[in-house]
């Protein structure tokens, strides 16, 4: 067994984690398009993204889903589960980008052997739009056992 | 054994086979970078084909190369033997250039028991470019065993 | 001013359709490898995910893939709805048709987790329209939602994930 990151004890209600950041433009998108195989024009070229009424190309919301559970794996390290994340995304990911993906504790509670935190997560752009709103739960690793 | 799609003894000096086309943008570059790890940004953003000192984003040479080794396959068949592709990236592919992969046979031989067919190879754009100039060897089956 | 239903009967019965079943190909650890690396791009992704002598010492006992990985991407054969990803190609001439007005959109996730997936896994995943609704959008026009539910699993009956996307067609 490894060394848990964080215990559920540790945890308070309000608390902020670590953030994650990463500045996004066609290298991001185009690897990520090729693991998930989502080869979108609207994704690949400024014309598709303009075909679609935006400005330019612009990232998949998928991406975004990927960076909040790097957030939450950074936070929890190997000894932590992420057990439910849903996230919805309302605004555009265009190239140059700055996204931080945060995390903030909304609740801690034990369920059953498990101890739970949730958390609401946010992904906010350069100009501080929040561009995908989200929800997480993880299971944490406790001092008590 | 299958059937063998072409026999070496039906071959002619000068005979053009047939072609291979593919109109190409950013579809096939990214899904080319996605499985060669090319990911470069002049093959993927227009504004860096510029930085580049071109008028957009282009295709790599190593698509024009695949392209050269369809053609090829889908000449010879699964009874030939691709055993030489040389060629050499003289043109640019820009978005919607519509590539005719050309091949026209040069020499037939025999050599170490193998028949051997010699080719020239060309990959014209639709401005009539030949853009990738090239050369292969392909062993085919022969009537005679 | 009442904004007409965009919701036809045929679109209301797609719930009823039945499930959709995929099976993936094992899962390799080299496509493990390759998630790492493209959602942690530019920076090293953990050593959980592509190396199998650190994996050992961790309470996984090897490479687990990350949870949000897709074991059926790139398949052989086309599903022409995935290939265009519900955006058309260009034209012939290299133009894009606008698709304001009639553009998909991916609205959410929601991802619940159980078995991790391994290398060699094979995932089995039954997908299904749950929902289908609609909203008045900002600029007036009905926006029709569609939730699919995707529930996986592993070869020995496991629960992998639920999935729940939202996609909006407006």
């Amino acid at each position: 067994m490894g060394t848990p990151k964080v215990y559920w004890e540790d945890v308070k209600v309000g608390q902020q984690i670590p953030p994650f950041v990463r500045r996004t433009d066609f290298m991001n998108w185009n690897r990520y398009a090729a693991v998930n195989e989502e080869f979108v024009y609207i994704h690949m070229d400024d014309e598709g993204g303009r075909g679609a009424g935006q400005k330019a190309a612009f990232g998949m919301g998928n991406l975004r889903l990927s960076y909040a559970h790097n957030l939450l794996r950074d936070w929890i390290g190997e000894e932590g589960d992420i057990k439910h994340i849903s996230i919805q995304y309302r605004g555009f990911n265009f190239k140059n980008d700055v996204l931080t993906t945060r995390g903030v504790v909304t609740d801690k509670r034990v369920e059953g052997d498990k101890h739970l935190v949730d958390l609401d997560l946010s992904v906010v752009n350069q100009e501080g739009v929040n561009n995908a709103p989200g929800r997480a739960t993880v299971v944490l690793p406790s001092r008590g056992k | 054994m299958g059937t063998p799609k072409v026999y070496w003894e039906d071959v002619k000096v000068g005979q053009e086979i047939p072609t291979f086309v593919r109109r190409t943008d950013y579809m096939n570059w990214n899904r080319y970078a996605a499985i060669n790890e090319e990911f470069v940004y002049f093959h993927m953003d227009d504004e860096a084909g510029r930085a580049a000192g071109q008028k957009a984003g282009f295709g790599m040479g190593n698509l024009r190369f695949a392209y050269m080794h369809d053609l090829l396959r889908e000449w010879i068949g699964d009874e030939g033997v691709i055993k030489m592709v040389s060629a050499q990236y003289r043109g640019f592919n820009f978005k919607n250039d519509v590539l005719t992969t050309k091949g026209v046979v040069t020499d037939k031989r025999v050599e170490g028991g193998e028949h051997l067919v010699d080719l020239d190879l060309q990959v014209v754009n639709q401005s009539g470019e030949n853009t990738a100039p090239g050369k292969a060897t392909v062993a085919l089956p022969t009537r005679g065993k | 001013m009442a904004t007409q239903s965009r919701l036809t009967p045929a679109m209301k019965a797609e719930v009823n359709k039945p499930p959709v079943t995929k099976v993936s190909p094992p899962i390799s650890l080299s496509d493990i490898r390759k998630w790492a690396i493209a959602v942690y791009w530019p920076e090293t992704p953990p050593r959980l995910f592509w190396d199998e002598e650190y994996a050992k010492t961790t309470r996984f006992k090897g490479i687990v893939a990350p949870q949000e990985f897709n074991p059926f991407a790139w398949p052989v054969r086309r599903d022409r709805e995935f290939e265009a990803g519900g955006n058309p190609p260009p034209n012939p001439d290299g133009t894009f048709t606008r698709t304001v007005g009639n553009a998909n959109v991916n609205a959410g996730s929601d991802h619940e987790y159980g078995a991790y997936m391994r290398p060699g896994d094979i995932i089995t995943a039954v997908d299904r329209l749950a929902e289908i609704y609609e909203k008045t959008g900002g600029r007036g026009g009905n926006m029709v939602f569609r939730v699919r539910e995707d529930r996986w699993t592993n070869q020995k009956g496991e629960m992998v994930k639920i999935n729940r996307g939202t996609t909006i067609n407006m």
